[in-house]
């Protein structure tokens, strides 16, 4: 029995965006409580499916076409501890914003727009960690690659245009990689879904062009996770865009389409190679490293908070590259199993923390009406709230107990000299050493200087949605931190790690042989 | 443009209309379909618009109209997916009609209810890309 559940995650954001823009056209201000209904229902599901979720991998078929002979013919959409996992911070992080908006978005107009594209980013992001098959991967990948786009160029200022540009053309550059590596990926294999795929790969003869397929599909999902070679267009974008957004973007869209999908595919598709495993985690260690420091010398604060998510993603990237080169060695599958855990414990932890830092600059921004770190202070005294929530994820970001960034840094650093990958274990110490630096630049100038001569205004606290958001992400940045628990972490965490562990179980369970 | 290109226009955007249509219902016997057909409608809409020059409509009025119509038709499509998930079998997106003998114009199911709503919305929403895009132009051009 299919669970009728995991389609409504598609079609419920779906039904949302495009019922707001009907609905928004005749009476206003409805838009944002259609809005906040629909995150409430895709947050209720997916955490529903998390926690009551079996073991195994749940597949549901759309349209209900069987395999015919063993080949999967129809679209298949996979709910596993990963994709559950990834779900639950695109739906928490989403409401989240969504009750952030509503005060925020004030500034704005066309409120209808703003929701709808909203509810599509949504629904673009749930289908790419729901899909099955590498094309639709693709489809729901541009299903929320456009509507980020508008959404970035919500404020129709020069910087945001120019900003949306160049996100647009490097996105385009993306999916044409994307698009070109699926098409080399039929030729190949004769199929699109992405566990027949793996047993076509590690049966038959996989060829010279094997390689190409996975550089293209690297720089490809790698143009949008922005790893470094490839983060050109980031900073620019997540600055750029109204601070809901921003914390989405940093949130959650980077890793949906980015992170989780190259993991996934790395993991689930192709046969792990030791080259490519040590090309990710040589791509992740040098996103780590280059972030923090191309952040340190930032005075605007959305910039400085976008480098940081390059160098928290190269984290992520690094620590899943060790798990990869230990596999491929075929050494010490502990070890492995903990860099992997490491890895996906720190994605769900950047969620968190990022998230609320963003909301903290867009609630700085909304009080006081600027960016800039040189034009504010002692805002500790006037802005108490967003003072403390700010303190929490900036301790949370930096490592410092006994906040969750700690322990999957722990984790991560403790898999890298348990697998003796002393170097990568000491710049990942170092990174953390220079952003707790960074990050106590951003406290003091911003919360805790003595005030500027220039003050305009009296500057109040923001409003009681923008606090819930900021409240709420604050408390489940520390709680987070029972991840670690063994007990916690055995239901939630391992299971995600289990499904990219186990070679063969992900293929066979999904194409049902 | 002279009467000459504005009678042509006329007489042709109504037969292109209906081959918009034809190419729509015969979606699931012949090539083409929806979106195909939803290209035609566009074009002949279009067609129009660029004869008769862009004060002959109201243009933001009818902008809207299209955003309607396009925003009605997707969420139709949406409900018919769904409709599977209602209609007993349980199954998103399930061709849950009579499928009918192959070849004939009432057969195949849901299939040809598809067509019919992305047609409208595939019509809709280029026509309304071809708007915003003319009333952007006037805009710069105050």
């Amino acid at each position: 029995m299919m669970n009728p559940l995991i389609p409504l995650l598609v079609a419920i954001p779906l039904a949302g965006a495009f019922l707001t823009m009907i609905v928004g056209r005749f009476i206003t201000g409805i838009p944002r409580y259609m809005a906040l209904t629909t995150l409430l229902a895709t947050a209720f599901i997916s955490f529903w499916l998390l926690l009551a979720g079996e073991a195994s991998p749940s597949v549901y078929i759309a349209g209900g076409w069987e395999p015919v002979n063993g080949v999967p013919i129809g679209i298949h959409l996979v709910h596993d501890g990963f994709s559950g996992l990834v779900l639950c911070i695109i739906s928490l992080i989403g409401l989240l914003s969504v009750i952030y908006s509503i005060s925020y978005m004030a500034w704005y107009t066309s409120e209808n727009f703003f929701y709808a594209l909203f509810c599509l980013m949504i629904a673009g992001m749930n289908g790419v960690v729901l899909s099955g098959d590498i094309f639709n991967i693709f489809v729901f990948l541009e299903i929320s690659a456009i509507s980020s786009y508008a959404l970035v160029a919500f404020g129709v200022e020069k910087n945001e245009l120019e900003a949306t540009l160049k996100y647009q053309v490097l996105g385009a550059v993306a999916s044409f990689m994307i698009l070109f590596a699926i098409t080399f990926i039929y030729w190949s294999a004769k199929t699109l879904n992405i566990a027949d795929i793996r047993s076509a790969f590690s049966t038959g003869d996989r060829g010279s062009h094997y390689v190409l397929i996975q550089v293209l599909l690297l720089t490809g999902f790698g143009l949008k996770a922005a790893i470094i070679p490839f983060h050109a267009w980031l900073p620019d974008a997540h600055s750029s865009a109204p601070s809901p957004i921003s914390a989405m973007l940093s949130g959650v869209l980077i890793k949906a389409v980015g992170i989780y999908v190259i993991i996934r595919l790395f993991f689930n598709m192709f046969v792990i190679t030791e080259g490519m495993s040590v090309l990710i985690a040589t791509l992740g260690a040098l996103s780590m490293a280059a972030g923090v420091f191309l952040a340190i010398g930032q005075w605007d604060i959305k910039r400085l908070l976008a480098y940081h998510s390059i160098s928290q993603m190269g984290y992520v990237i690094m620590s899943a590259g060790i798990g990869m080169t230990l596999m491929a060695r075929g050494i010490r599958p502990d070890v492995a199993a903990l860099a992997i855990t490491g890895g996906i414990f720190h994605m769900v932890n950047h969620a968190a923390f990022k998230g609320l830092l963003f909301l903290n600059a867009g609630a700085i921004e909304y009080s006081v009406g600027t960016r800039d770190l040189h034009e504010m202070g002692g805002l500790a005294k006037s802005m108490p709230v967003t003072s403390a929530t700010s303190f929490a994820a900036s301790l949370s970001i930096s490592g410092i107990p006994p906040f969750n960034g700690f322990f999957s840094k722990l984790i991560i650093i403790v898999a890298a000299v348990m697998g003796r990958f002393y170097l990568l274990a000491a710049l990942a110490a170092l990174v953390s050493i220079i952003t707790l630096a960074s990050f106590m630049k951003f406290q003091r100038y911003a919360f805790y200087n003595r005030e500027p001569d220039n003050i305009r205004k009296e500057i109040k606290e923001v409003p009681a949605p923008m606090l819930l958001s900021m409240i709420t992400l604050a408390v489940v940045c520390l709680l987070l931190s029972l991840l670690a628990l063994p007990g916690v972490r055995d239901s939630v965490l391992t299971p995600a790690t289990e499904i990219l562990m186990d070679q063969m179980k992900y293929s066979s369970q999904i194409t049902g042989i | 443009m002279t009467v000459i290109v504005k009678k042509t226009t006329q007489l042709i955007a109504g037969i292109i209309f209906l081959y918009g249509i034809y190419i729509i219902l015969h979606g699931h016997l012949t090539p083409g379909g929806g979106f195909a057909g939803g290209v035609i409608l566009a074009g002949s809409f279009i067609l129009l618009i660029l004869a008769w020059g862009s004060d002959f409509l109201h243009l933001v009025r009818e902008e809207q109209g299209s955003t309607l119509y396009e925003n009605l038709a997707i969420l139709v499509v949406l409900f018919l997916a769904l409709s599977g998930l209602l209609a007993g079998v349980n199954v998103f997106f399930a061709n849950w009609l009579p499928h009918g003998t192959p070849g004939e114009l009432l057969s195949a199911g849901i299939l040809p209810l598809y067509n019919i709503f992305v047609g409208i919305e595939v019509a809709a929403s280029i026509l309304t890309i071809f708007l915003a895009l003319i009333i952007f132009k006037e805009e710069v051009l105050k």
